[in-house]
């Protein structure tokens, strides 16, 4: 398995204020890949998108953890993992599907449809009763002078 | 993240600044019924120039603005879309459903 150069662990209470804590975190630690600000936004929208399903959706009746790791590698790809320890996905498949959603009509059902849109690669493990981890991988383009 | 209201008559403009994330969405989304209740226009224009940041909880947004005008038989229009919401809102494919001007 291929060693990070870098890597960092959020821990934060499944509160929506933490949405914009999240994103701008993993933000702040792709600059040090001297991203683009396109790259940037797409970052911040994918872990957004899987932040917010565990914040909705894990968690129904009360408070609970997430943590957000973020890795980088020597490739100059950066890669995200949001895990919670919540009610879980039972048809991880059904969850992927544009528009779906066990959410209300606040939710529109596409987070899935932007995190595979936006990352080169979104992998979704879940246990029923256990919880949710989802990784996502995006390679930033390599610039002069960028390195860490 | 803000809300602020203008028009005239029927027409009637909404312009949203700030983050339109899940933390956000639902004051927006409660605002945007607010404002439409009181109003009933028959066109509305999301004015989206002061938006910062905005992931799938706008491309719900924009849905339920647009069910709305459709039931009162008006439409809607979106304008000022940043370059990052606007990625967003082009993933969803929501050019085919809504007007951006």
């Amino acid at each position: 398995m291929i060693k990070p150069i870098n890597e960092a662990v959020l821990t934060f209470v499944s509160r929506s204020a933490n949405e914009g804590f999240a994103r701008t975190s993993a933000a702040c630690f792709a600059a040090q890949l001297d991203p683009t600000l396109d790259e940037v936004n797409d970052v911040k929208t994918a872990v957004s998108e899987a932040v917010t399903n565990s914040i909705v959706h894990a968690y129904p009746n009360s408070l609970g953890k997430i943590t957000l790791k973020l890795r980088l590698f020597a490739d100059n790809s950066m890669e995200i993992t949001v895990r919670d320890w919540g009610v879980g996905i039972a048809d991880v498949e059904q969850a992927r599907t544009p528009l779906f959603t066990t959410g209300n009509e606040e939710r529109s059902g596409m987070g899935f449809t932007i995190m595979e849109s936006f990352m080169d690669a979104v992998k979704v493990r879940s246990v029923p009763g256990k919880g949710t981890t989802v990784t996502m991988r995006r390679r930033i383009s390599r610039r002069m002078g960028a390195g860490v | 993240m803000s809300v602020t209201c203008s028009g005239e008559g029927r027409a009637l403009t909404l312009a949203v600044s700030g983050e339109v994330d899940h933390h956000g969405a639902k004051r927006i989304m409660d605002e945007l019924e607010c404002h439409v209740a009181a109003a009933l226009p028959n066109m509305l224009t999301l004015d989206l120039g002061g938006v910062t940041f905005m992931d799938s909880s706008g491309i719900a947004v924009l849905l339920r603005a647009h069910r709305r005008l459709r039931e009162l038989g008006g439409t809607l229009s979106v304008t000022g879309t940043p370059p990052q919401a606007a990625r967003v809102l082009r993933a969803a494919g929501l050019e085919k459903l809504i007007q951006f001007n």
